[in-house]
């Protein structure tokens, strides 16, 4: 019953953000804010472990590549489709469901127990389109973020390939080109969005209807997270099999 | 004028305000005093919208609040100032930004003339200079002067303040204090208090209302209530040391 209450209650949270708008002005100056903290301050630690991750990817392809009659383009291959398919959308939000979900969880959560929202209610201001509308907005450029992680991550393949040794770079780039379906990409992106979607909403909800003090603003911030990560990875399953199957 | 009348409140099956009759007088401070859990609390947050009453009507300036539009509840809530017992200044922002803000949300004033704005409030609670601060940078004091400040900006008609100095040492408590009651005084708005200050009632407590389980035990003023023999009353008055012996001494005529 309480999961029960817990949907409900967010999709009329959903209902709240997209009611009564808050100032355009206002309103985009708060949607760069967030595009600052949330996009670009996560830039960083995306980049990081794209190139590694794509790294590891070959690496690990190329080692198991035993047999004298599988080519070696094989290893750019299962990079690409490792790096486009899962690792780039579905891994890096996991992350960013650890980093930005509990930003904005916690600050949330922050502004309900030093009564910052009661504030903005008490001024008449819709605190849920107010706190949680320019996050939702930001997030939509959260696809960016994936295509330059999608980027990295091959790039890092084609380091650890080609200077590690394993292929040339010809045979790289021939399997990063072998067998290419662009609608692998349209998938990757339709889930991106959809993901961006749950990172902001997801978390903006346990923040927003967090009780008690600061020991609570961190409880929320891990509940946040691993209710992020269980909607994100759900979500994965079902458009995976609604738009590949 | 705020007119409360009948107004019940509960929550999961317990009431906490049992039916409460009272008006707020316009350039007054009107404390609503009593112990924690009387329903003080719950009792400020139906009057601002955030609780919504059981039973009961709220009339500002004559007219119930249940029977407000939406777009008039939203225009009212444009004179209503708040100032709440932990400030409630936004981190991210500074003490020009944070006194700003209703400005920038209500108003079409251009940046500058907001910025004068802000400038003459700020002068008025006695912080020229501490524009570009963040809260985390200045005091308890002057963060509660701040708040005051935003909740002032817009020229509210009412102001509500919960326990306004809590957690302030008695002389800034008292600067405060008086401040508040300035402000009620020169503008001619409807202020309410809440605290379990006595030396907030001793300073400031023009109307006072005394809340127990959740029903107005008492009403009167500050000279009353010294006065008064209502046992109720009295063992909330004088729990402290320092009233008690004030009060010894009284009944012993010196």
């Amino acid at each position: 019953m309480t999961y029960l209450y817990s949907i409900g209650e967010y999709f009329l949270m959903l209902k709240g953000v997209f009611g009564r708008m808050t100032k355009g002005s206002v309103l985009r100056s708060l949607i760069f804010k967030e595009i600052n903290d949330l996009i670009l301050g996560s830039m960083g630690i995306v980049a990081f472990l794209s190139f590694f991750i794509g790294a590891v990817v070959a690496i690990q392809t190329a080692l198991n590549l035993n047999n004298p009659l599988i080519p070696k383009t094989l290893v750019a291959y299962a990079a690409r489709q490792s790096v486009i398919l899962e690792f780039a959308p579905t891994f890096i939000s996991i992350i960013m469901a650890g980093k930005v979900g509990s930003f904005i969880t916690s600050s949330i959560g922050s502004m309900r127990v030093t009564e910052q929202i009661d504030a903005l209610e008490v001024m008449g201001i819709n605190s849920k389109n107010y706190l949680i509308f320019p996050k939702i907005v930001a997030m939509f450029t959260y696809p960016f973020v994936i295509a330059i992680s999608m980027f990295l991550g091959i790039a890092g393949a084609y380091s650890a390939a080609v200077f590690g040794g394993f292929v040339s770079s010809d045979q790289f780039i021939l399997g990063l080109q072998d067998d290419f379906i662009p609608f692998h990409l349209v998938y990757a992106f339709v889930k991106t969005l959809l993901f961006a979607f749950i990172l902001s909403t997801v978390p903006a909800y346990h923040g927003y209807y967090m009780k008690g003090g600061a020991l609570e603003v961190g409880q929320a911030a891990t509940t946040s997270f691993v209710w992020t990560s269980v909607v994100l990875i759900v979500t994965n399953y079902f458009v995976t099999q609604l738009l590949l199957s | 004028m705020i007119e409360v009348e009948n107004l019940k409140k509960g929550f999961k099956g317990e009431q906490i305000l049992k039916g409460i009759n009272y008006t707020f007088e316009r350039g007054k401070t009107n404390l609503i005093i009593g112990q924690s859990g009387s329903g003080k609390s719950v009792f400020l947050k139906c009057m601002l919208g955030l609780f919504k009453p059981e039973e009961g009507t709220i009339k500002y300036d004559g007219k119930p609040y249940s029977n407000f539009s939406d777009e008039e509840q939203r225009e009212l809530r444009k004179d209503i100032g708040m100032l709440f017992q932990g400030g409630a200044l936004f981190d991210s922002m500074t003490v020009a930004e944070n006194v700003m803000f209703p400005l920038k949300m209500f108003t079409k004033q251009k940046k500058k003339e907001s910025m004068a704005r802000v400038r003459e409030v700020l002068d008025r609670v006695n912080l020229e200079g501490a524009e570009d601060k963040m809260p985390s940078e200045i005091s308890g004091g002057m963060q509660k002067r701040v708040a005051i400040a935003r909740a002032i900006v817009n020229e509210p008609k009412y102001l509500f303040c919960d326990e306004p100095n809590s957690g302030l040492d008695p002389t800034t408590a008292t600067v405060i204090d008086k401040l508040i009651q300035k402000i009620t005084h020169e503008n001619q708005i409807t202020t309410v208090i809440i605290t379990h200050d006595m030396n907030s009632v001793l300073e400031i407590g023009e109307r006072i209302a005394f809340l127990k389980e959740g029903l107005l035990a008492w009403k009167g003023t500050k000279d009353e209530i010294f006065q008064t023999d209502d046992e109720t009353v009295t063992d909330f008055v004088y729990s402290s040391d320092l009233f008690k012996k004030v009060r010894e001494a009284q009944l012993k005529g010196y």
